[in-house]
């Protein structure tokens, strides 16, 4: 137990500081803003991801944002187990055909006002899979998309920038 | 048959000859390469399993006339790649899976994206398919358009026939495709009594992306591209798995820098994911403060990655005939430091989980998987090496840098959770090793071997021991440099049949701790 304590207390607070993005810097990421969550939210929002079909590249940035160093909980963004929980999607992967139908039942079992954050090229665009016999490729192809979040696969940096463009202050 | 050059393959051969099997045996990029006929394929199995060589992969091919059926058996001491050839009309041979369990997925697959029939299979459901292509329609033929005639909504698979147990007590748990936390899709039926899970059924295949059909037609690099993202934890392994696969089939040497570069990569991936696991999986029994700790480490070595590299996953770096990056004598010292630092942490922080009794509690005897079932399955990766499986690519079938060093091989017995973490403990300290001995040994030359075009219908079958263990990928190229056939067994195919039995007489809620501790990639098993 000591060692634990006394590791922790070595440690310190390792969070860093993120500025919030302004729309040059935005521009700069290639983030794209179609609609903003509005005032109802009050700086909180409960996220679901949902894997519909990535190569698990984006997952790994995404879970990045949970570690010490990103701390993305302190902006009041966090994520939750069921859609009915959520506000926000956070879709990663091209639309693979076989979870089409998962995605759009997702979709429906969110409340409304809801939001759909697509993350990664693969979900913006179909990345290096498009479309195909086994993909829908974007996920704009399946449900509308209010926020696109490129690379491949995005920073967790980015990941954070983009979320907090969607959240007004 | 004078190319046999080994004691197994020797005692093997003849026991084929007493059984009156016709073998025509060719040398193919150093690999023993047997050609028999398609009857004969189901008795060469029962020989191979008496013999102890494991089935590591099975794929397919469609020639002018006929298709071609491949498979692959590992020996501790190298591989047998088994071919034969059908009849176009009518394509069936016998399933391998009653003898070996470990090939009956693949042999799905195969029915499923080929219409190869595979006789008197134990499990003739369909597996890859769902419903995004029609009954008759084999996805993987040639004359099958990529774009397919998909529906505007695929509908969902609903009348797979899972297995079904009854009694008193016995209730059903259907879980997935998409999962509560932030993980890949798939769905698992489980079978439960009170918190003690009886059964498990896998259905996979949500995330089939298509990935063999896009690589038809590709050209060298289109297909790295492709195989950095058939997982993206694994993008070092796969990328080199592809680049290996059809420089043997280009018959291209890679300068021995790029080499040492590739293996560089490879062990900071290997190092990176493991230290993210390990902290998952202290975090799925409710032990934050490994979490907190491991991420931070992981995302430490990613921003080194990120700045010596260019990608924090590395993605992209390594290209045909060589790599598309350098160390610097700068990077090499900074990369030399954070292999110390690393060191230096992780001697803190181990024994403060290691003296952790409540870590200990959940982790001791958890997700048991038995020598035994580990060899029967083929279990690959930290997963076999923590069920006795003592074999690694590198160390036992070499390929450059690592024929340059010495690896150094954690093997156990266990076969928990906890030891499966231990495994992964030892693996880091042992590719921190591998990286100090890559970065002292660091040859001077080039980066790339120029490509040139494959003869015509060349092919290629490379293993790479990623960091979930050992892939095998094959390539075949068409008359004009580009992909014809690509296929890729990653060892998440093992992983997915040993978590079938590693969660048995566990309890529900112990599942994610047991799903971690194996970490399958469905992406890579979907393809
Ligand atoms: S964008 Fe890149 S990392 Fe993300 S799912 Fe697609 S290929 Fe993988």
């Amino acid at each position: 137990m000591l060692r634990l304590f006394a590791k922790i207390l070595k440690t310190g607070i390792v969070t860093e500081t993120i500025k919030r993005p302004d729309a040059s810097e935005l521009e700069t990421l290639g983030i794209e803003v179609k609609r903003q969550v509005d005032k109802y939210f009050s700086g909180s929002i409960a996220i679901r991801a949902v894997d519909a079909g990535s190569c698990n590249g984006c997952e790994l940035e995404i879970h990045a944002l949970n570690n010490p160093l990103y701390d993305v909980e302190r902006y009041g963004i966090h994520f939750v187990a069921s859609p009915r929980h959520a506000d926000v999607l956070l879709v990663t992967g091209p639309v693979s055909r076989h979870m089409q139908t998962a995605l759009l039942r997702t979709y429906e079992a969110t409340p409304n006002p809801k939001w759909v954050i697509a993350v990664g090229d693969c979900a913006a665009c179909g990345g290096e899979f498009g479309v195909s016999y086994a993909s829908c490729g974007a996920v704009s192809n399946v449900i509308p998309v209010d926020l696109v979040i490129p690379g491949c696969p995005p920073t967790p940096e980015t990941l954070v920038k983009g979320l907090l463009s969607l959240m007004n202050k | 048959m004078s190319e046999i050059h080994s004691n197994w393959q020797l005692a093997l051969q003849l026991a084929i000859e007493a059984e009156a099997i016709q073998v025509d045996s060719s040398v193919a990029n150093n690999l023993t390469q047997w050609t028999i006929a398609a009857d004969d394929w189901l008795r060469f199995a029962a020989i191979a399993q008496q013999h102890h060589l494991r089935w590591a992969a099975g794929w397919a091919e469609q020639g002018a006339n006929t298709f071609l059926v491949n498979a692959c058996f590992a020996h501790q001491e190298g591989y047998l790649w088994l071919c034969t050839e059908l009849n176009a009309a009518k394509p069936a041979l016998p399933s391998q899976a009653t003898i070996y369990p470990a090939a009956s997925r693949s042999e799905r697959h195969t029915q499923d994206m080929f219409g190869i029939h595979f006789i008197d299979h134990p499990d003739p459901r369909k597996w890859t398919r769902h419903c995004a292509w029609q009954r008759h329609e084999y996805p993987l033929r040639k004359e099958f358009p990529i774009q397919g005639t998909p529906e505007a909504i695929t509908p969902p698979n609903m009348d797979y026939q899972f297995v079904k147990a009854r009694g008193a007590g016995v209730y059903e748990i259907p879980v997935g495709p998409i999962h509560a936390g932030i993980i890949e899709p798939g769905h698992f039926r489980f079978q439960a009594v009170g918190e003690t899970i009886l059964n498990l059924e896998e259905r996979l295949a949500y995330v089939h992306k298509g990935i063999e059909k896009l690589a038809e037609g590709r050209t060298p690099d289109e297909l790295v591209r492709l195989a950095a993202r058939i997982s993206g934890d694994s993008t070092v392994a796969h990328s080199w798995a592809a680049c290996r696969a059809m420089e043997q089939a280009g018959g291209i040497t890679i300068p021995e820098r790029a080499a040492f570069v590739r293996g560089i990569l490879c062990e900071r991936e290997r190092i990176a994911n493991h230290l993210g696991d390990i902290g998952a999986i202290c975090n799925d029994v409710g032990f934050a403060f490994a979490q907190m700790q491991f991420s931070r480490l992981r995302e430490q070595w990613q921003r080194t990655s990120a700045n010596v590299f260019g990608h924090r996953l590395l993605m992209d770096r390594i290209v045909p005939g060589g790599v598309s990056v350098d160390v610097s004598v700068e990077n090499g010292t900074l990369l030399t430091q954070e292999i110390n630092a690393l060191r230096k942490a992780l001697n803190e922080l181990i024994p403060a989980l290691d003296l952790n009794s409540s870590l200990e509690d959940r982790l001791f005897t958890s997700g048991y998987l038995s020598p035994s079932t580990a060899t029967i399955y083929g279990v690959l990766g930290y997963v076999g090496r923590a069920s006795g499986q003592d074999f690694d690519v590198r160390r036992d079938m070499p390929y450059a840098p690592y024929d340059q060093l010495s690896v150094n091989v954690a093997v156990e017995e266990q076969g928990d959770v906890a030891s499966r973490v231990w495994i992964r403990v030892k693996e880091v300290f042992a590719s921190l090793k591998l990286l100090a001995q890559m970065l002292s040994q660091l040859p001077e030359g080039e980066l790339v071997t120029a490509w040139h075009k494959p003869e015509e219908y060349n092919e290629g079958l490379a293993m790479i021991e990623g960091w979930r263990g050992e892939i095998v990928t094959y390539v075949r190229f068409t008359s004009d440099n580009k992909i014809s056939r690509f296929y890729t067994r990653d060892p998440s195919h093992f992983g997915f049949l040993a978590l079938e039995k590693i969660v048995l007489n566990n309890i529900v809620p112990d599942f994610p701790v047991c799903n971690k501790s194996v970490n399958p990639s469905y992406s890579a098993n979907d393809l």
